[in-house]
């Protein structure tokens, strides 16, 4: 196995790997970098668990190589709350509207829903829902999710 | 039924149960911190892809291996033989929950069906496991696999059940002597005479397709072996069984094999499959941690497939809309191997007849093998197909009559004056079926307001007139859960004071931790935030059965419950020997006991200190332990739950999509433990119930080839196809279980494709055509708008 050296940044910090050149984005975070927060689903681009934001846009980790990300900067759930432990306002209100339950797509489902609200600070429902429509959740229905979505909305316009 | 509970401690007042706690699972899940299989990593771990049956059915000439075993980071490759005198092979896991006694009392034959680890010399399905691969680096084993050459002699494939059952019909498995796997004919009443004095006869052929559990975590099992001891990390909802089968098939003793459960990402049916047994063999093989992580195609193709039933119903009516009979003969066909005996065909027997009084009743099922993947338990469990058929036969008859599908359904409820309602069957778990006290007909009413019927009629009227198709459908459920056979639980407190419940629970997403805590905390009168809790690890705990079936409110959160009320009660007694009083004046709140209306007169660590075992203990004569009690809770039977779903669809004439444009459901599940919880399991079972309806169907061709191995094939159900659900609630405490809960898990996804379809065939036009098979699909529904535009569509009437 021959690596190829890299280097991105990753939650503000500067990562350095040698990742061989076919290995995933998704892997090479998880595997190298230690950070398992974002999983691997269905691993052909469908069902959106491993979304991770490369320089601010949503990425299904699982469909590109970590040698790709050179030099670009990435956000994973690890980096979504302060230092302090506090909590992003989209991961409080999905605590709160009770958004998740397996929790095993959330990390992608917050990934997201920030890329929308960075976008978007006042999306309607449908545009919530829109913008969500490429994670797939087999526990909430969605419901919780939208909710919790449109509620974040508000307390990050409140901020 | 005998009286429940005699011996056991009143419950104390519920303060946390009943509230909307929030959940202490969500910190660690929101932030990236949860540990599921995939994202543990142990010193030296290797990893292990799987080589899997290509054809529906072959049989296998050779297997060249030997430049897979040369090839880089390959530690090693195993087959069959491999496992020969090490491993024996499945036998059916569901039996373990299967009583003997049921035969006796019901017409019922299940084969036995013992299914290996790998195909040895002929494959049965497209995804059987034929050999392993294990390697240094996954992304190696997976080279590794296109490395090895198996040489397949293809056999004709069988995928049409009916076909399998025909004269002259390849037996696929010779021991079972054809192609039959299990027989059930479970009856009541006088069905044949029933139907012959019956007004109206109907009769109708429904389908319900196979389809995928799919939980969005893919399977993970990893294993360790110390030279004695095997620990097990695995996504499996029932730890001790794993234990158990574990144990039984690689002959270690129970107590040296340990299922620790960690993060686990839904479930949603499944079973115990091969990787579970391999995995853990691997270790022992080569004494260093092994790990399989599925991928999703391996899912779709291999795991948690389910429903696949045709049935043939036959129903006798009066002029007034009451059904007087119904006889159903059905065929499901699980596939290569049937490893759950009778659990899905029997909850489709007795879930039949759902809220409906139906005396005269008869089901003969046949569960039938083929070439396709092996069939288990999914989300609803044969009640979703029971429910489609009862709920079709309900429209059947509005139809024929000309009678509003409420009023048909009002006439044939079972009333609440008459429960507790005697079904005239035994439950699955011998007992016999009998509904407790419950309000269906106000279930109905309350949700056709919810839902404004009226309203919607009248938007349906002038919609039509519009040329725009809009239907409504109505369907109820019945969800028998929590029969058993049991739970455990220990409820202890350390010397500091802290409490600790420990639960045969294995949570996947239902807020199980949460529950536990509530349910402990109120009867040691404390916060459920300070009760720890620990589920799913063989080694806390003696034995358990674990979270499936919509058991664990009832099971699990019980065994808590009463082993933390036994606990209170000891708690006392110590107390009271400490301060010579009588244990009746005193009491436990806070972490404090307090006597009579004084302040606190002991705090509860004194307790723990002065009640642990040893020279110094002031505990009182008999109470041997410390301050820990055990539970072991077995229910007097199952305790049943019910709702009722009505929506209102839209389809497309052009393309045949449907968009849901309103979705209420009223559902009844005994005391609800936390409401939060209980609403987001309802929103999760109907949309997985809207995804059954429309979207997802397991296809195979006619040689047996899956032709649904992504996600782009198999479709689960997104933020565009679930509408908003609005829940309500009615609450009738079960009188089965101290807590009065009843499960709710699977309640959504059993009624909301018979109400999907029901609103689809409406909004075609009033009698215009009948739908009578799930998923229905957009072409499906284009290819029945074509049917009512050409003309009516007759019912299948039955002559004398």
């Amino acid at each position: 196995m021959n690596g190829q050296e890299i280097a991105l940044e990753v939650n503000g910090n500067v990562v350095r790997g040698t990742p061989e050149a076919r290995k995933t984005l998704a892997d090479f975070l998880r595997e190298d970098v230690g950070l398992t927060g974002t999983h691997l689903g269905c691993e052909h681009g469908v069902c959106g668990a491993c979304t991770v934001l490369i320089d601010g846009r949503s990425v299904r980790s699982c469909l590109i190589l970590a040698v790709q990300t050179e030099g670009h900067v990435v956000q994973t759930v690890e980096g979504m709350a302060q230092p302090d432990g506090s909590l992003h306002p989209l991961q409080e209100a999905f605590s709160e509207h009770h958004g998740l339950q397996c929790g095993f797509c959330t990390a992608g489902f917050l990934m997201a829903a920030a890329e929308l609200l960075d976008e978007n600070p006042h999306p309607d429902e449908r545009e919530v829902r829109e913008a969500l429509s490429g994670n797939l959740c087999r526990c909430t229905g969605y419901v919780n999710i939208v909710k919790a979505v449109l509620d974040a909305a508000d307390r990050m316009r409140l901020e | 039924m005998k009286p429940l509970l005699e011996e056991l401690p009143e419950l104390a007042r519920p303060r946390s149960v009943g509230t909307k706690v929030r959940r202490r699972e969500d910190a660690r899940l929101l932030t990236g911190q949860a540990t599921h299989v995939g994202d543990m990593h142990l010193p030296d771990m290797l990893h292990v892809a799987m080589v899997r049956s290509p054809f529906a059915h072959a049989r296998i000439v050779s297997i060249d291996l030997d430049v897979a075993r040369t090839a880089e980071g390959v530690v090693g490759v195993y087959t069959s033989s491999d496992l020969d005198g090490k491993v024996s092979a499945f036998v059916e896991s569901a039996r373990e929950d299967l009583s003997p006694k049921l035969a006796e009392l019901v017409d019922i034959e299940v084969k036995s069906l013992p299914m290996s680890v790998f195909a040895s010399d002929r494959v049965f399905w497209v995804g059987q496991p034929v050999a392993a691969v294990v390697a240094t680096d996954p992304y190696l084993a997976e080279d590794a696999v296109a490395l090895i050459d198996v040489d397949y002699d293809p056999l004709p494939s069988l995928v049409d059940v009916e076909g399998a059952l025909e004269e002259g019909a390849q037996v696929l498995h010779p021991e079972l002597g054809n192609n039959v796997h299990s027989h059930l004919l479970v009856e009541c009443g006088d069905v044949d005479r029933a139907l012959a004095g019956a007004e109206h006869r109907l009769r109708e052929r429904l389908e319900i397709g196979r389809q995928i559990s799919s939980a969005i975590e893919p399977r993970g099992v990893l294993a360790t072996f110390d030279g004695s001891e095997l620990t097990i990390w695995a996504t499996n909802t029932k730890p001790h069984l794993v234990r158990t089968i574990v144990s039984r098939m690689l002959d270690l003793p129970a107590d040296r094999v340990r299922f620790v459960s960690p993060d686990m990402g839904g479930s949603f049916g499944g079973g115990i499959f091969s990787e579970e047994i391999l995995i853990p063999f691997l270790a022992t093989e080569l004494q260093r941690p092994v790990r399989w992580i599925e991928d999703r195609r391996e899912n779709l193709l291999a795991t948690s497939h389910g429903r696949d039933q045709i049935h043939d119903v036959e129903i006798g009516f009066q002029g007034d809309g009451t059904v007087v009979a119904l006889r159903d003969r059905y065929l499901m066909d699980t596939g290569a191997y049937n490893t759950y005996a009778v659990t899905v065909p029997y909850n489709t027997v007795a879930h039949m007849r759902s809220q409906y009084r139906i005396d005269h009743f008869s089901v003969d099922g046949t569960v039938v093998v083929t070439t396709k993947a092996p069939a288990v338990p999914v989300r609803g469990a044969g009640r979703p197909e029971a429910t489609f058929v009862i709920e079709r036969s309900m429209d059947m008859v509005a139809r024929e009559l000309g009678l509003d599908r409420a009023e048909v359904r009002r006439r044939n409820l079972i009333r609440p004056e008459e429960m507790p309602y005697d079904m005239g069957i035994p439950y699955r778990d011998t007992v016999r079926m009998t509904y407790e006290p419950a309000d269906f007909p106000a279930q109905l009413e309350a949700a056709l307001e919810a839902f404004d019927y009226e309203g919607w009629l009248e938007r349906q009227r002038v919609a039509r007139a519009e040329g725009r198709r809009i239907g409504i459908g109505i369907a109820a459920f019945v969800e028998g859960s929590g029969h058993g056979p049991f739970e455990d639980a220990i409820v202890r407190v350390d010397e500091g004071g802290r409490v600790t419940v420990i639960s045969g629970a294995r949570p996947h997403g239902q807020g199980h931790e949460t529950m536990l805590s509530q349910v402990v905390a109120d009867q040691l009168g404390m916060d459920p935030e300070n009760v720890i809790v620990r589920t799913g690890d063989t080694s806390l705990l003696p034995d358990g059965r674990g979270s499936f079936a919509s058991r664990t409110a009832v099971m699990a959160g019980n065994a808590a419950a009463m082993a933390a009320a036994k606990l209170r009660q000891k708690i006392l007694r110590a107390a009271g020997e400490m301060l010579d009083a009588d244990p009746d004046e005193l009491t436990l709140r806070d972490g404090s006991i307090f006597r009579g209306a004084s302040d606190a007169v002991l705090a509860l660590r004194q307790v723990a200190v002065s009640a642990a075992p040893g020279p110094t203990s002031q505990r009182p004569p008999g109470d041997g332990e410390g301050l820990v009690e055990t539970h072991h809770f077995v229910p007097p039977t199952a305790t049943f739950g019910s709702g009722t779903h009505v929506v209102a669809v839209e389809v497309d004439g052009e393309t045949g999509g449907v968009r849901i444009l309103d979705y209420i459901t009223v559902d009844e599940c005994g005391t609800m433990l936390n409401p939060t919880i209980v609403e987001g399991q309802v929103h999760g079972g109907v949309a997985h119930g809207i995804g059954n309806a429309l979207l997802e169907e397991a296809v195979y061709d006619e040689d047996g080839q899956p032709l649904t191995t992504t996600y782009m094939d198999y479709l689960l159900p997104t933020t565009m196809d679930v509408p908003p659900i609005r829940v309500g609630h009615q609450t009738f405490p079960s009188d089965r279980n101290p807590l009065g809960a009843k499960g709710v898990g699977e309640g959504g996804a059993v009624a909301a494709p018979a109400a999907v379809i029901s609103a689809v065939e409406d909004a075609l036009g009033p009698g215009a055509v009948r739908l009578t098979r799930i998923p229905l699909g957009p072409e499906r529904i284009v290819g029945a708008i074509r049917k009512a535009d050409a003309g009516t569509d007759p019912s299948r009437r039955v002559d004398g």
